[in-house]
């Protein structure tokens, strides 16, 4: 490149020449960025073999926390998070058991198609029952799947506090 | 010098169908790969190593296909259009010298053979366009014969230079002449008008009208699919092998080289072309036809002219 500049100056005052040498090398520094491109890594990656790291702070739709003594869930049917979310769209129950003066969870269900993610939910769980999952790939047939979400089977199928991707 | 037997024609034809297929494959592969690692990305990974049978893959889907042709169109030059294109690619590789004895038909006017029958590709995009019977594809027929004028006659310049140098017709004898230097370091300006005008001739981006995804649809191929479509494919990446060939053994000394045997240097010569091909294509942006006419016009042709004619003036002293 440094050699074109000097060939550059010699036909400075030749304004058709160096119109079209300028615009040669200019051509040249355009092939040099894209070899560049091609030598260097490729930045995506072969999904679903290889995942993207997620950020740490990633929201995807809300889970329950299981107490890892117990394996049940650590929520204490308090109800807070249905009155804290601004779309109402958790519906918490539970049921008071004969063994137990506290209420056990019974359903937890999430409409996902109305949920805006605002983490109010999370918030003000006094229990810290619920956090944000890392699942992204969410597919299915019918909206019942994200409109109908069985938060407490989920938490039931991954149990060992498995993420499910 | 051997004799062009029925039977000799007959086997290299055949030899010449392979070559070209799997050129093709190889090309298209190589196009998504460059396209792909020049775009951060990878190109295909799925079928094969590296997806590097993509092509294969792609060429079952099409041959799969049913050959729909439209009820509008002119049905003898919708069919004929696609043979056109490809049929002129089996005569031209004939002269190219592979090294220096394997060659199907030495000819005394090989170049000029060469790049008549390359001609023929134009005829073939006109007669896809006109015959579609659709505005697109006629729009990109009428730009492949638009443009043929300003590149040609550079290109024809350029050529004729190489042939005042080496004092022949003859590809075989073009490259024998550059025994000790190559054409591309006695006449860079030369060769870099003939790999512009190349790019010109095989419709590739950034001079990719007759084409022209970005404005005419599909340009002369829009009303074709299936086998028809992959035949105007066949003949893009042909065109490409025939006119880097040439390339190679006009400026880059054709099959010499050291250690490694004739047709691996005569090859890598070739690949190394149609790469730069490629580079060109995934970097430059496209130009629009009239600033290619005048690039044609007022840039190639002046310089060209120029360069045959101070080369005129050396070798006449």
């Amino acid at each position: 490149m440094k050699k074109m500049k000097k060939i550059h100056t010699l036909f400075s005052d030749c304004c058709y020449l160096k119109e079209i040498l300028a615009g040669f090398i200019s051509l040249l520094r355009g092939m040099r960025v894209t070899w560049r491109a091609m030598c260097s890594r490729p930045h995506t990656v072969q999904w679903p073999r290889e995942t993207a790291p997620l950020p740490a702070r990633f929201r995807g739709h809300i889970e329950l926390v299981a107490d890892p003594a117990t394996g049940r869930p650590r929520c204490i049917v308090c109800g807070g998070c249905a009155r804290a979310c601004p779309s109402g769209c958790i519906v918490v129950r539970g049921e008071k058991t004969a063994d137990s003066k506290k209420k056990t969870l019974t359903e937890f269900t999430l409409n996902f198609t109305t949920c805006s993610l605002c983490g109010l939910c999370v918030e003000s769980c006094p229990v810290n029952a619920i956090t944000f999952s890392r699942d992204y790939a969410l597919a299915g047939v019918n909206d019942e799947i994200f409109s109908r979400m069985n938060l407490l089977a989920d938490m039931k199928n991954t149990a060992g506090g498995m993420a499910h991707v | 010098m051997t004799e062009l037997t029925p039977l000799r024609i007959l086997l290299s034809i055949m030899g010449i169908m392979v070559t070209i297929s799997i050129n093709a494959m190889l090309l298209v592969w190589l196009e998504r790969k460059v396209a792909g690692h020049m775009q951060y990305r990878r190109g295909p990974m799925e079928v094969g190593f590296h997806g590097i049978l993509q092509t294969v893959a792609d060429g079952i889907k099409l041959l799969s296909k049913q050959l729909l042709i439209p009820d509008s169109v002119d049905r003898p030059l919708y069919i004929l259009a696609p043979i056109v294109s490809l049929v002129p690619i089996f005569v031209a590789i004939m002269p190219i010298p592979f090294s220096e004895n394997l060659q199907i038909w030495e000819l005394n006017i090989g170049l000029l053979l060469v790049i008549a029958l390359g001609l023929l590709n134009t005829l073939g995009i006109l007669l896809a366009g006109w015959g579609s019977n659709n505005k697109y594809a006629l729009l990109g027929g009428a730009r492949a014969v638009a443009q043929i004028l300003a590149y040609k006659i550079p290109l024809l310049l350029c050529v004729l230079t190489i042939i005042m140098l080496a004092g022949s017709f003859s590809l075989r004898d073009i490259a024998l002449a550059q025994e000790g230097l190559w054409y591309a370091v006695v006449q860079p300006l030369c060769f870099i008008i003939y790999i512009i005008t190349i790019t010109l001739e095989t419709n590739r981006s950034p001079f990719d009208f007759a084409e022209a995804e970005s404005e005419l649809v599909a340009g002369f191929h829009t009303e074709y699919s299936g086998m028809a479509f992959s035949l105007f494919f066949l003949a893009e990446y042909s065109y490409m092998f025939l006119a880097s060939a040439l390339a190679a053994i006009l400026f880059l000394g054709g099959w010499s080289g050291p250690l490694l045997p004739g047709p691996v240097w005569f090859l890598l010569k070739l690949y190394a072309i149609i790469f730069l091909m490629m580079w060109f294509r995934w970097t430059f942006p496209r130009v629009r036809i009239d600033q290619m006419l005048n690039f044609g016009w007022k840039i190639l042709l002046p310089l060209s002219l120029l360069n045959f004619l101070v080369t005129a003036g050396v070798l006449a002293l």
